[in-house]
């Protein structure tokens, strides 16, 4: 359970939210929503850990997250705005490097997290010559194989063709299927019926 | 060989040779200063071999200054420098297989050269032995402290001043006490001293900076 207490957060001495509460639980979404600017990227940026709020706690299990860093981090899968991906490297051998810098040993190989995301196509193309929706799948791809309940995503769909969009969205209801959390910003609403959502709405301050 | 540790050396190693203009760079920096310096002396060979290993001592600093830049910046800005920040695996053992890339792809090659580079400059035997050992003794520390500073700056797209002035001090002591080393071994007097105490800056650069390192990126990248 991710819960977030009193956090107040700002971007060179703008303040974006203050006071912010919410709870996140197993087998529930959170929607942040909020015009541009309004510090949906920086919100997910703390609940990673990368930005510390300038006031208030965020606790994982009950936990301060600051105090289970390295636990914490096993338990998180990150996709911010940029991919996380090597140009120079094959999608491939992207994936694979993070298979073993997470330890994932028993999730999806990374074959198979690329057939998943129908990209096996591009295993061995360097991802630079890959078109940005096709990057953005090979970064997906990334959520199979790291064994993490809590999936923070960054615009999750910017980029991606009709058809990744249903893959994504088939990956995020597993997800939360199996007790998984997912906190997302989307301008585009996904709606799962049978799991529980919230909206966090951004841009009141100031 | 599957550890987070070999995974970050294997994959920068690989990146390295799938960008062999960038890896030639330092090099080839080197090679073509000192070069210049022996043509610009006149064929002067007495005072080539005075002056010879201040010159290609300066030109391999240079050199190693070049490479600094990158270390951390293409991470940064494609989003993997984050990953490895979000990583389970500590990040001191992360930043420790990036910069035992670093040295492996650019302070080897100037090691391997310098050397030919004494030759040309016409030193003789056992100094250019010296030489090679003072460089070898000295690049790790460079790629070190060089990383310090690209940490630090990491968030500056246009930062080669800044992190020459960042960083140049810090290796001003190990540039005297290598040229000292030589210049004893040229006038037969003992060489201990000095390859004793760069030993000692290489082994506390090699205990502070990956702590170092580690703790601005995790500063900077939040920022």
């Amino acid at each position: 359970m991710l819960e977030a207490q009193n956090i107040t957060g700002s971007r060179s001495e703008q303040l974006l939210f203050r006071d912010l509460n919410f709870q996140a639980l197993p087998r529930e979404i959170i929607y942040v929503r909020g015009p541009n600017g309004a510090g949906k990227t920086t919100l997910l940026r703390m609940l990673c850990g990368l930005v510390r709020p300038d006031s208030g706690t965020i606790f994982w299990d009950g936990v301060p997250i600051a105090d289970c860093e390295s636990e914490y981090h096993r338990a998180l899968a990150y996709i911010g705005h940029d991919n996380g991906i090597k140009g120079d490297l094959t999608a491939l051998e992207n994936l694979q490097f993070f298979h073993r810098i997470y330890c994932a040993h028993s999730r999806p190989s990374p074959t198979q997290a690329l057939e998943r995301l129908d990209t096996s196509n591009l295993a061995h193309i360097p991802c630079r010559y890959l078109s940005a929706g096709q990057k953005r799948r090979v970064a997906m791809a990334r959520l199979l194989i790291l064994n993490a309940r809590l999936w923070l995503l960054d615009e999750p769909f910017s980029g991606l063709d009709e058809s990744a969009r249903r893959i994504v969205s088939d990956l995020v209801a597993e997800h939360l299927g199996s007790d998984g959390l997912c906190i997302a910003t989307s301008h585009q609403p996904l709606d799962y019926e049978q799991f529980g959502a919230k909206e966090i709405n951004l841009g009141m301050a100031s | 060989m599957n550890s987070p540790f070999m995974a970050l050396l294997r994959r920068d190693l690989l990146l390295a040779f799938r960008n062999p203009g960038d890896l030639a760079t330092p090099v080839i920096f080197f090679i073509v200063t000192v070069t210049l310096f022996s043509f610009a002396a006149g064929g002067d060979l007495e005072m080539l071999s005075t002056i010879g290993p201040g010159v290609v001592w300066s030109a391999a600093l240079l050199s190693a200054m070049l490479s600094l830049d990158g270390i951390f910046r293409d991470d940064y800005e494609d989003g993997t420098l984050e990953q490895m920040l979000l990583a389970p695996s500590a990040l001191t053992v992360l930043v420790f297989a990036k910069l035992l890339a670093h040295w492996l792809s650019t302070g080897l090659p100037l090691i391997a050269v310098s050397p030919v580079l004494g030759i040309l400059m016409n030193l003789d035997s056992d100094v250019i032995s010296i030489l090679v050992v003072t460089i070898a003794l000295s690049t790790p520390v460079f790629s070190l402290v060089g990383a310090f500073g690209a940490a630090l700056v990491v968030t500056q797209r246009k930062a080669g001043i800044l992190l020459s002035l960042l960083t140049l001090p810090l290796c001003i002591p190990v540039l005297i006490f290598s040229v000292l080393a030589v210049a004893a071994t040229a006038s037969q007097q003992p060489v201990g001293g000095h390859l004793s105490l760069l030993c000692a800056f290489l082994v506390f650069s090699l205990t502070i900076a990956p702590f170092a390192v580690a703790g601005s990126l995790r500063l900077m990248a939040g920022d």
